[in-house]
């Protein structure tokens, strides 16, 4: 086997290798995808027509703001899968394991992390809020929530967050998430225009349709970071427990 | 209102999803009537979008979205779906699959699935808006999203079954993501060279700049046929199939089987020729043409006797998917647009074919609590309903007239014939002789019954169905999908000839 | 050094350095993925697959005279150019017209936002499912496993 796994990876880095030699180098910016009217529309274009200095963002949440839905539901597959996968819910597994490593750490964890947990929140929604002007977003700011509530978990341990945080709840979040990306997507159709072009909103939000773009990434990317947020500590609590988490929907 | 059916098709089963993880492990009725509610408004969605595409004033339906028409630019700048008649056919039998299995699955979702029925419908129904939208989307990373979307929910659907279905989910994951990654790398070879993502401006800058005799375009074609024949099971990259369709659960196998493989073989001549165009493929510069009808060949062969070899009757069916994967792949390679059409008709009626017999084989796997063939006695006798559906899905497999299977045969042999392939004709004779040959001593057993007088040992299979005592039919819910496959297989036969003509002008 | 192979590694392998890391990258990921024995162990193979992939694609997107795709009002910092043409650029700003070699191109960041969720996806249900596999084998090398169903099961 370790053979044909040699030869294997030999051909295919060959043939992978054997294609560099009419690639652009490294940093040219006269290349065919750097110089091409598509990147040169969204590097000029973008903070004219949508009023959001962030392109990356932009582009994320509205240009190609299909695709940001389907990785939202990505996200969201993991963790019911994971949930599907791993939950017995007939309960055949052994009590006695259960409730056994819910201590979670010593007096020095439990009153650093409850010092910087209300700070570590405050910066993830600050993360979600600006994706606009700087490096960020709903993906980003949502794992730092989730974070938050693992870091919790681990101090104090799972059974006082999932105290806050029951499966139930979490799966509620998620699919609150996604309903409001796609309802916002739904919400554009039914005024008139396509799926998810938000610039037909400036008839409900307040300034004209570029600024009906900025809001509408805003509201997007509130519901990917639910989503985010929630299926991070879904999936935690899951495979650090087994499965086996004491207390079910 | 016509102009949002696309995005309608994938919309309805998405909320279907949420509405389902909402409602909870409490209600299990209510999700599946959800669910049934959810994917028929899409299936009929899907048929009004057929008689929308194939009206004269619209050929193709292009939906933007976000609505970003290129004003200052060529290209596109933002995702656009695209439904011509090929993609509107596929996208109707994955929704019509998709609805008829949830009838099927309402008996066995609570034993199967163990209290997780919820998740049970919501992972369903996302597999089935993965698959419409790789069907319906024109830019090439989203196909990669939604590849991963429909692979994603497959490795969960699978693993929730017994041990043996999570070891084959294991390596359907190895195996699927490197697929996917290779498919990945093509696209980001491309979009080094033409700085784009949507597949018709692709076709455009390659054939302006003449890029298409570059070796990083060669190398990326190579690699996006891989990953897309990793996921479509093409012999030798098929290990992963046998195992995961066979040892899934019984509604999953269902839904699956018909469904994953014959999207790939879509995705496949999508990118032959849409994405690089048919100059590029099929021109003489590149071996690879003949190379291709080989390994075709090779499958058909491989696959047809593997089966053969088989005793258990989920096993066999598997090794026949893989056979018929070789129909398809080398259909499409033939070069001419009989092959292709005929490929692309074999998708269609494979989907109907495969259905049919994956139910059939799951209620008598049911009802036997047996899944091996030798257990297949005096089943006409006791299961006759069952059988009458299991034989026609058999003889379209054998291909047989007037069912479907004859007729795509018969459009992949006549394609084969024209471009002067004589060794994938006689594959193409081979395999049905061998499907004679294995469906024949099923249907000698099932009427017969043991009459050789062989001697087996009764040693316990590894199945997890429950053994009747008494072997009776089983419930309306379970046969009226299966009758309604078997409709559909006959239906499709007789009414090739308007479907190839609509095919055919969709692939000039 | 022969000047054949000294000339073949200036024009390919120096200017474009980049793919030939991330590409050796990939063949580790991938010959862990196809030959290891232990499940966790091909599991890494497989993020170390898909995190070359996705350097591979950030390399893409990088401009010798670009900076970060995000359009500062503050005027382009960190460039030795920036102070020579620096009438020149504050005049654009007023027009409102941006250079685009001062930006990376921001389309490769966009869609290895999207590849890492999704490899982060399938890293995390493959976890789940080979617990699971240990739930029920009690071992998570392959070999062993394959040794216990081979007995008790048949195919």
């Amino acid at each position: 086997m370790k053979v044909f796994g040699l030869i294997a990876v030999f051909v295919v880095g060959l043939l992978l290798l054997s294609a560099t030699q009419d690639f652009p180098s490294w940093g040219d910016p006269r290349s065919a995808a750097s110089d091409g009217e598509v990147s040169s529309f969204y590097i000029e274009k973008t903070e004219s027509v949508t009023k959001v200095p962030n392109m990356v963002t932009a582009v994320l949440a509205d240009f190609r703001g299909y695709d940001t839905m389907f990785e939202t539901v990505v996200i969201f597959i993991a963790g019911i899968g994971i949930i599907a996968v791993l939950r017995n819910f007939e309960g055949t597994d052994s009590p006695s394991d259960n409730d056994n490593d819910d201590d979670g750490a010593g007096l020095l964890a439990r009153f650093t992390c409850s010092l910087i947990l209300p700070f570590i929140q405050i910066f993830a929604l600050y993360v979600v809020a600006h994706g606009h002007h700087s490096p960020g977003g709903g993906f980003q700011g949502g794992v730092m929530f989730g974070a938050s509530y693992i870091l919790l978990a681990l101090a104090f341990g799972l059974s006082k967050a999932k105290q806050l945080f029951s499966e139930r709840r979490t799966m509620i979040f998620a699919v609150i998430g996604i309903f409001i990306y796609v309802g916002w997507g739904v919400l554009c159709l039914l005024l008139g225009k396509e799926f998810l072009n938000y610039s037909v909103l400036d008839s409900i939000l307040p300034g004209d349709s570029m600024m009906a773009r900025s809001h509408s990434m805003l509201v997007v990317e509130i519901g990917v970071a639910f989503t985010v947020t929630a299926i991070m500590f879904s999936m935690y609590s899951n495979l650090s427990t087994r499965g086996r988490l004491s207390k079910g929907l | 209102m016509t102009e949002h059916f696309p995005i309608l098709i994938l919309l309805v089963p998405l909320f279907g999803a949420l509405i389902v993880v909402l409602l909870g492990r409490e209600r299990p009725e209510q999700c599946w009537i959800t669910s049934l509610i959810s994917l028929g408004l899409s299936s009929i969605i899907s048929l009004f979008t057929i008689i929308v595409v194939l009206s004269d004033k619209v050929q193709t339906i292009r939906y933007r979205m976000g609505g970003w028409e290129p004003e200052s630019t060529v290209f596109e700048v933002g995702i656009e779906l695209r439904v011509d008649i090929l993609a509107a056919l596929v996208v109707f039998a994955v929704t019509f699959v998709g609805f008829v299995n949830t009838i099927y699955s309402k008996t066995r979702a609570e034993a199967e699935a163990q209290g997780k029925v919820p998740f049970f419908y919501a992972l369903i129904q996302l597999l089935i808006v993965g698959l419409c939208g790789i069907v319906m989307t024109n830019d090439a990373f989203n196909l990669y999203v939604l590849i991963e979307i429909t692979s994603l929910t497959s490795y969960a659907l699978i693993a929730m079954g017994n041990r043996r279905a999570a070891l084959s989910s294991f390596n359907y994951v190895i195996m699927g993501t490197i697929g996917a990654s290779f498919y990945l790398l093509g696209v980001g070879y491309l979009y080094i060279k033409t700085g784009t993502l949507n597949i018709d401006d692709i076709r455009m800058v390659l054939g302006n700049d003449k890029l298409w005799e570059h070796q990083s375009i060669i190398v990326a074609f190579i690699f996006i046929m891989l990953g897309v024949w990793t996921k479509m099971a093409f012999f030798p990259l098929h290990g992963w199939l046998p195992n995961a369709y066979a040892y899934a659960p019984s509604m999953t196998g269902t839904f699956m089987a018909p469904l994953m493989t014959k999207v790939m073989v879509y995705v496949m001549i999508r990118v032959m020729l849409w994405l690089f165009g048919d100059k590029f493929v099929y021109s003489d510069q590149h071996v690879w043409g003949e190379l291709v009808i080989w390994m075709s060949v090779i499958a058909i062969v491989a696959g047809s006797l593997l089966a053969l070899a088989r005793t258990d009757i989920k096993k066999m069916l598997t090794y026949l998917i893989v056979a018929e994967v070789g129909y398809m792949v080398g259909g499409a390679w033939l070069g001419n647009v009989t092959g292709q059409a005929g490929a692309f008709y074999h998708i269609l009626s494979d989907a109907a074919m495969t259905f049919c017999l994956f139910i059939a084989a799951s209620i008598i796997v049911l009802r036997i609590g047996d899944s091996r063939v030798n257990a297949f006695d005096n089943l006409f006798r006791k299961m006759p309903l069952t059988m009458i559906g299991f034989t026609v899905g058999a003889l379209s497999m054998i291909g047989l007239p007037p069912t479907c299977g004859f007729f795509s045969k018969w459009y992949l042999i006549r394609g084969g014939i024209e471009a002067g392939q004589w060794e994938y004709v006689c594959a193409l004779i081979f395999s049905s002789l061998v499907n004679a040959v294995i469906f024949f001593r099923i249907f000698e057993r099932a009427y017969f019954g043991n009459i050789a007088g062989v001697k087996e040992d009764f040693s316990p299979s590894d199945s997890d169905a429950n053994p009747d005592t008494s072997i009776k039919e089983v419930p309306w819910s379970m046969l009226v999908p299966l009758y309604i496959a078997s409709v559909s297989v006959l239906l499709l036969g007789i009414m090739n000839r308007p479907l190839f003509e609509w095919i055919q002008t969709a692939l000039k | 050094m022969d000047p054949i192979i000294a000339n073949f590694i200036e024009e390919n392998i120096v200017p474009k350095f980049n793919y030939w890391i991330y590409v050796i990258l990939m063949m580790i990921g991938l010959y862990a993925m196809i030959t290891k024995n232990n499940l966790i162990k091909k599991l890494i193979g497989m993020a170390i697959f898909q995190t070359a992939i996705i350097l591979f694609y950030v390399s893409i997107g990088v401009k010798e005279t670009g900076g970060i795709p995000i359009i500062s009002h503050h005027g382009p910092d960190h460039h030795q150019e920036a102070e020579v043409h620096s009438e020149e650029s504050s005049k654009n700003l007023k027009h409102n017209i941006i250079d685009k070699d001062k930006y990376a191109n921001p389309l490769p960041h966009v869609l290895m936002l999207t590849a890492i969720v999704v490899g982060v996806s399938t890293l995390g249900l493959a976890l789940a499912i080979s617990q699971r596999i240990h739930k029920s084998f009690g071992t998570l090398e392959e070999d062993e496993i394959l040794n216990e169903l081979r007995p008790g099961g048949h195919d």
